[in-house]
């Protein structure tokens, strides 16, 4: 119960945050959807990376990382930050100069005027809207599954029915994404892009400072970082997986296993040399057969999953971050920078954002493979931690309340931007921009997105067991496929109308057909293990070149436009 | 160093990444970090060096005025 006041009292900050926001809000739907493009490096800073860091980052990590191993930071963080830096110089400076100068809200706005084309807006909208809820998703299941763990026992007579028996009374994922969602929407709804920066400010703070003492309490709960070290699941000489220690509540402390626990063995390697070896802690791929104890009937079964990544694989998860290009929610928090030198700070500290909150997620996730069950969902590896090894119920509601800062700073935006995309490249766009007064236009966007708020909270509870981490790379993939169209619009004057509704279509069917392949948005590899982004990019760009070349050049006005070098 | 010598470094960041080198080595650094994790948060400050050469040595002060300067093109 003390946790849940915690959580609350964090929500209610949060709210207080929302009403401030209001106070400092101009009432021009500019300051609305654009903040009056005031925005400095620190407030830039935060809100682009709390807004990029999401359930993914925190929960999806650790989780990842404990039915992984280590090689999930390497995989998605390390050239995340390499990737999302070079974004942000070439694509993010180019896209805010070209916002400022022409008055752009939105992305569909600059691809309308780069490819003189009004049906291109029409084409993006329905993709971007479908590309950006399962990324709404992931925030309210995230959410739902971090909540329900650490709330166990607190309403035993309320909720009956818990995701997994040792969670009876715990606050249920519905009630969850029911309060997270009433929270943001409230503060995007009073403050707009402002309110979504200061709170995301705010929460990105909240959640590094308390991602960083959560690390510090499980170590210490581990017997220190060097014990830390020798704790993840180990392989004997049988191929058996075995854990060597466990944590004992009663003391409080790390006790070794006599005899080790069995948890699972080895089916196949690529390895030879893997007696003593501990999986987690490798990138080697190993095919695994874990038990899973089913604490209700107490039935033992099993199931397979492989540690560790093709190096296939791996190369080709570069193509992921892309995505980070053509995010329009990302797009709108750059239009927000005061000037282009706002860009710095977020170009030389995000990949450094980035290793202080993943490294000690994937961390923790690896050591977890030593303490829980295998069986246990990767979503609630984290707070199944916490939960575990740090038994303060104040300091699991802090811990829990930064858990939900960083879910809720990227809701903030990406409500945000349907809103605005709406609002602007839909309606206003339609009716003419005399139809409309600004106070109608910031009530249409809060009209909007409320619908999509609603719509948002109904899907993830269709899809409340998704995992978070899979759901997250296929709504990037996606993304990532229509980079080439950014890229192109920016750098490649040659670029035509029609070979950017090339690129799109194929990046489209492509993305649909390997989701489709997938089985709507699990996890899937092609061939030796590429992943899907890959292709979809390498499909998008090459329609983009061919059609590009077969039609017309760009009238040489828009090329001027677009192009400001050439004309200096 | 110039434009094309933070390129350079941007490409050769890509091939440092796939650090194939330490695919299945897992002994700790420091006492407490895989190896194949401690490169990759060395590498990402690296990544972070590298953003501050680009500011330093490749900034796009053209965009700047480009962007204050009003539009006359419609």
């Amino acid at each position: 119960m003390t946790t849940l006041i915690v959580i609350a009292c964090y929500l209610c900050l949060l709210l207080t945050l929302g009403f401030f926001s209001n106070r400092l809000f101009r009432g021009t739907s500019k300051d609305y959807f654009v903040a009056s493009h005031s925005i400095g490096p620190f407030l830039l800073l935060m809100s682009v990376f709390g807004t990029t860091m999401t359930a993914f980052a925190l929960v999806g990590s650790t989780g990842k990382s404990f039915e992984r191993g280590i090689g999930t930071y390497g995989l998605m963080a390390s050239i995340s930050g390499l990737v999302h830096a070079g974004i942000f110089f070439l694509i993010g400076i180019r896209l805010w100069a070209f916002g400022k100068k022409y008055g752009y809200i939105t992305q569909i706005q600059f691809f309308r005027d780069r490819f003189d084309s009004d049906k291109l807006g029409y084409l993006l909208f329905p993709i971007l809207v479908l590309l950006v809820v399962p990324y709404l998703l992931i925030g309210i299941i995230g959410a739902g599954k971090t909540i329900e763990p650490v709330t166990a026992g607190a309403f035993p007579t309320f909720f009956t029915n818990p995701s997994a028996p040792p969670w009876l009374g715990g606050i249920p994922p519905w009630l969850t994404g029911l309060v997270v969602c009433l929270v943001v929407l409230s503060y995007v709804f009073m403050g707009g892009s402002r309110g979504a920066a200061f709170a995301n400010t705010f929460q990105t703070i909240v959640f590094m400072f308390m991602g960083l003492v959560a690390f510090v309490f499980i170590i210490k709960a581990l017997g220190g970082i060097e014990n830390a070290g020798k704790i993840p699941a180990r392989i004997t000489e049988q191929s058996i997986i075995v854990q060597d220690y466990r944590f004992d509540k009663k003391q409080a402390t790390i006790v070794a296993n006599e005899p080790p626990r069995v948890i699972g063995k080895v089916l196949s390697s690529e390895s030879d040399d893997i007696v003593n070896k501990q999986p987690h802690l490798w990138r080697e791929a190993t095919r695994v057969e874990f038990k899973k104890k089913n604490l209700k009937s107490g039935e033992v079964s099993f199931f397979e999953r492989e540690l560790g990544f093709s190096f296939i694989t791996f190369v080709t998860y570069l193509f992921i971050p892309l995505s980070v290009g053509m995010f329009p929610h990302l797009f709108q928090h750059w239009l927000t920078a005061k000037s282009a030198k706002s860009f710095r700070l977020t170009v030389i500290a995000h990949p450094l954002c980035i290793m202080i909150v993943w490294v000690p997620c994937v961390l923790v996730g690896a050591w977890a493979s030593g303490v829980l069950q295998p069986g246990i969902p990767p979503p609630a590896v984290l707070s199944a931690m916490l939960n575990l090894l740090v038994g303060d119920p104040i300091l699991i509601g802090l811990l829990t309340a930064g858990i939900l800062a960083a879910i809720m700073s990227s809701l903030d935006s990406q409500f945000l931007c349907l809103g605005t995309i709406f609002t602007n490249d839909i309606v206003v766009h339609r009716a003419g921009k005399k139809r409309f007064t600004d106070k109608q236009i910031i009530s249409i966007a809060r009209i909007f997105i409320i619908c999509i708020v609603s719509l948002t909270y109904f899907l993830a509870m269709l899809a409340k067991d998704a995992n978070v981490f899979d759901l997250a790379i296929w709504c990037f993939s996606g993304f990532s496929a229509l980079f080439p169209l950014v890229f192109s619009a920016l750098y490649w004057k040659r670029a035509t109308k029609y070979g950017a509704i090339a690129s799109i279509v194929a990046a489209v069917l492509s993305w649909l057909y390997f989701f489709h392949l997938s089985g709507y948005g699990g996890e899937y590899l092609v061939g030796p293990g590429i992943v899907p982004a890959a292709i979809c990019f390498v499909a998008a760009s090459v329609a983009m070149v061919v059609v590009s070349l077969a039609t017309n050049p760009p009238p040489p006005q828009t090329v001027a436009r677009f192009f400001p070098e050439n004309n200096s | 160093m110039g434009k094309r010598m933070v390129w350079f470094l941007f490409v050769l960041m890509f091939f440092l990444h796939q650090d194939f080198w330490w695919w299945d080595q897992s002994f700790l650094v420091l006492g407490f970090l895989p190896i194949g994790l401690a490169y990759h948060a060395t590498f990402s400050i690296a990544c972070a060096i590298l953003g501050w050469l680009a500011i330093r040595f490749a900034w796009p002060a053209e965009l700047e005025k480009f962007a204050d300067s009003p539009d006359q093109s419609k």
